[in-house]
C-alpha cells in the first residue's frame, strides 16, 4: 500500500503523533511524508529518520502559518497528480481539519480518531471510540483514497534512526487567493501538549478544599474560592513538574476558574491516554472518564472511598490530598535524585 | 446578519450507552441538544445581539428532533427548519455536510453558519470543515472569540499550542468550543414562544438535492472490553509512609 502521511507541526516543531503515523504507514508499505511550511527542511530530515521513504516538501512564505484553505489546496493539487492508496493524519486540530477537507476534495470519506487498524489484502477495517469512549465502532470506507486520522499515542512511535535519508521532492504550494489572514498567536506557555503527554497530573474541585489556607484580606466569597483553587493547583503543578508531567483538570476546576480551559480533560475537553494519569481530588464523573479512561495506569487520590474514580484506578489513596500530594512530591524528588 | 446554526440531537452526556443485539441503546436517558451546539447557539445569539439580524436553527433528523429545535428556539432562535427524509439515514460526515451545505445555499444570503465542534455521539468533528469546503467559505473552526467588523471577522481559534488569531471575510463557517463562554438557559418567555413557532420540515426534494451517498459503513459497534481492574489501595500509618509507597509504584510505571 502506498501511504502519504501528513506531518503536523507548529513553527517547525512536529507533533509526535505525526511520527506514529509514519510508523503505521511503514507497516503497510511505502511512506511518503508531506511537509508543508516555510523553512521546514529539517522536518523532512526528521521524517526520513522516522522511516519516510520520500518527502514531498512544499516550502513557501504563504505556508508560514497553517491556514486550512491554503494547506488543503496544496494537498489536493498533489493528490490529483498521483493519488495515494491511503492518507494518514495525526488526530490533531490541524490534522483533523485537513483530513475533513481532503475528503471533500478527493470525494471520499474520513475514518477519524482511529485507535486500531486491521488490513486484509487491500481491505482496511478500523476501530475507533464513539460516545466519549462508551462504545467502539468498526468502520470501513468504500471509496478511494482511504483517509484516516490516528489518535495520538494509540500506535507506537518508530525509533528515530540518525542519518537515515530518502528521496526529497520539492513541490509547489497552492497559488490563489486564500482570504484568511493569520494575525498572530497567544501560546499557552505550558510546554507539554496534553494529548501527547506520557504522564498527566490532574486536579479537580477537591483542590480548593483546604481550610488551612488563609486567603489574603479583601476578597469576596467568589474570589476566595478561586484563590483557594489556585493554591491547590500549585500543589498539582509541583507534583507534575517533579514527574515531568503535563497538568490536567476536571471541568469543575475549570468552570470555577482555578485553571484555564486548555487544561480540561473529558468529554468537553481533551481526550488523553498517557501511561500514567494521576487524578487528584477528582470524583470521576462519566464525562471526565470519557477523556481519560484509556490511560494505561490511573492513580486516584481522593478522601471519599466511594468516589467512582477508584473503579478505574490501578492504585488509590483514600486520604487528604493536602497531606498526600506534598509528601508524594518530596518522595518522588528524593527517589529521582533531584 | 443572516445566521444559521446547525444542531444535532444526541443522548444526554450522562446516559449509560451500550450495545445490545447490535443496537445502540441508552435506557431512559433523554435526548438533548448536543452540548457543543449550545455554544454554537450562544455564539450566534451574541452576534445577532451585536449586529441585528436573524438566527435560524437547522437539524437533520426524524420527527423527534423537533424537540432539539424547540430548545434552540427557546434559547432565542428566530426560526427553525427540520430536514427530514427517508433517504437521510446512516449518513457519514461528508454526506451530512453535503446536505447542510445545500440547506445553507437554499436558505440563501447566509453570512455566518455556526456549528458545535463535534457531536458527542459520533465524536467525529469533521462536518464544520467539510461544509465550509463545500460552500467555498473560510472554515473558522474551534473558535473561542468572534468579532465582526464590516465584512470581515476576527477570530481566535484553539490549537494545541494555544490560540491562533485570524481574520477572514464573511460569509464563513464557525465551529465553537467551550471557552467561548457558557450558553444561556432558555427563559420562561423563550420556552413559551418556542412552543408556538411552526417548524417547517424540508425533504430532500424540498432542499433540491438527491440523497447523498455515504461511503463509510460501520459493520459492527461493540461495547469496549471491560477493564478488569482491582484498585490496590496504598495505606500507611502517616502521609509520608503512604507517599513513599505510592512514589515507588508510580516510578515503576513511568516509562523513562
Ligand atoms: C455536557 C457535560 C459535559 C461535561 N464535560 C466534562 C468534561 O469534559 N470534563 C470533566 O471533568 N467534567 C465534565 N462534566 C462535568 C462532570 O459531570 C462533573 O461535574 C465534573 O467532572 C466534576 O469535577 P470534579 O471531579 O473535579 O468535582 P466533584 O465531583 O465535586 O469532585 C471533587 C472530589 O474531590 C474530593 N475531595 C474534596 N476534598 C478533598 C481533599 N481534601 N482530599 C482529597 N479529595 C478531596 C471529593 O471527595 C470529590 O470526589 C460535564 C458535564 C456535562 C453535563
Amino acid at each position: 500500500m502506498n501511504t502519504w502521511v501528513y506531518v503536523d507541526h507548529f513553527k517547525g516543531n512536529a507533533l509526535p503523533s505525526s511520527w506514529e503515523a509514519i510508523g503505521v504507514g511503514k507497516s503497510l508499505g511505502q511512506v511518503t511524508a508531506l511537509v508543508f511550511g516555510s523553512s521546514v527542511e529539517t522536518l523532512a530530515t526528521t521524517a526520513f529518520e522516522h522511516g519516510a521513504d520520500e518527502v514531498l516538501l512544499a516550502e513557501d512564505a504563504s505556508l508560514e502559518d497553517y491556514r486550512a484553505e491554503a494547506f488543503a489546496t496544496t494537498l489536493e493539487n498533489l493528490a490529483s497528480k498521483q493519488m495515494p492508496d491511503l492518507l494518514l493524519f495525526p488526530t490533531t486540530t490541524r490534522g483533523r481539519e485537513l483530513a475533513a477537507m481532503a475528503a471533500i476534495d478527493l470525494k471520499t470519506g474520513v475514518m477519524v480518531d482511529v485507535t486500531a487498524l486491521e488490513v486484509v489484502g487491500d481491505k482496511v477495517t478500523i476501530t475507533r471510540p464513539i460516545y466519549g469512549g462508551k462504545l467502539l465502532t468498526r468502520e470501513t470506507c468504500s471509496s478511494k483514497p482511504l483517509i484516516i486520522t490516528l489518535r495520538g499515542r494509540a500506535f507506537p512511535k518508530p525509533m528515530q534512526q540518525a542519518g537515515r535519508s530518502g528521496k526529497l521532492t520539492r513541490v509547489a504550494a497552492a497559488t490563489g487567493d486564500f482570504p484568511t489572514r493569520v494575525e498572530g498567536y497567544t501560546t499557552s506557555g505550558s510546554g507539554v501538549s496534553l494529548a501527547d503527554a506520557g504522564m498527566i497530573v490532574s486536579g479537580g474541585r477537591g483542590v480548593s478544599n483546604n481550610p488551612a489556607f488563609t486567603p489574603p484580606p479583601g476578597l469576596d466569597e467568589k474570589q476566595v474560592e478561586v484563590w483557594r483553587g489556585q493554591q491547590g493547583f500549585v500543589l498539582v503543578r509541583d507534583l507534575a513538574s517533579a514527574l515531568g508531567a503535563a497538568v490536567g483538570a476536571s471541568r469543575a476546576a475549570v468552570d470555577a476558574g482555578y485553571i484555564p480551559y486548555v487544561h480540561q480533560v473529558g468529554q468537553t475537553g481533551k481526550v488523553v491516554s498517557p501511561d500514567v494519569y494521576i487524578a487528584v481530588g477528582i470524583s470521576g464523573a462519566i464525562q471526565h472518564l470519557a477523556g481519560m479512561r484509556t490511560s494505561k495506569v490511573i492513580v486516584a487520590i481522593n478522601k471519599d472511598p466511594e468516589a467512582p474514580i477508584f473503579r478505574l484506578a490501578r492504585f488509590g489513596v483514600v486520604g487528604d490530598l493536602f497531606q498526600i500530594i506534598p509528601a508524594l512530591t518530596t518522595a518522588l524528588k528524593k527517589k529521582m535524585g533531584k | 446578519m443572516k445566521i444559521v446554526v446547525c444542531v444535532k440531537q444526541v443522548p444526554d452526556s450522562t446516559a449509560k450507552v451500550v450495545v445490545e443485539q447490535g443496537r445502540i441503546i441508552w435506557g431512559d436517558a433523554p435526548l438533548v441538544i448536543n452540548p457543543w451546539d449550545e455554544y454554537a447557539m450562544e455564539a450566534a445569539l451574541q452576534q445577532r445581539e451585536a449586529l441585528s439580524g436573524t438566527v435560524t436553527a437547522v437539524t437533520i433528523g426524524d420527527e423527534s428532533a423537533r424537540e432539539t429545535l424547540r430548545r434552540a428556539l427557546a434559547m432565542g432562535a428566530d426560526d427553525a427548519i427540520l430536514i427530514s427524509d427517508p433517504g437521510l439515514v446512516n449518513l457519514d460526515t461528508q454526506a451530512t455536510a453535503q446536505v447542510l451545505a445545500a440547506v445553507i445555499r437554499k436558505i440563501g444570503a447566509v453570512d455566518m453558519a455556526f456549528f458545535g465542534r463535534q457531536a458527542i455521539d459520533g465524536d467525529a468533528g469533521l462536518v464544520p470543515a467539510q461544509t465550509a469546503r463545500l460552500l467555498g467559505w473560510p472554515a473558522l473552526t474551534l473558535a473561542s472569540v468572534i468579532k465582526v467588523e464590516g465584512g470581515s471577522v476576527h477570530v481566535e481559534r484553539g490549537i494545541e499550542e494555544g490560540r491562533q488569531i485570524v481574520t477572514a471575510k464573511l460569509p464563513a463557517v464557525f465551529s465553537m468550543t467551550k471557552d467561548f463562554g457558557e450558553p444561556r438557559y432558555p427563559s420562561f418567555m423563550g420556552i413559551r414562544k418556542a412552543s408556538r413557532v411552526e417548524i417547517p420540515a424540508w425533504s430532500l426534494a424540498g432542499v433540491g438535492i438527491a440523497a447523498p451517498v455515504s461511503v463509510i459503513t460501520w459493520p459492527e459497534i461493540i461495547n469496549p472490553p471491560s477493564r478488569e481492574i482491582t484498585c490496590e489501595y496504598i495505606t500507611g500509618s502517616n502521609p509520608d509512609e503512604i507517599a513513599e509507597a505510592l512514589a515507588a509504584k508510580i516510578l515503576a510505571e513511568k516509562v523513562l
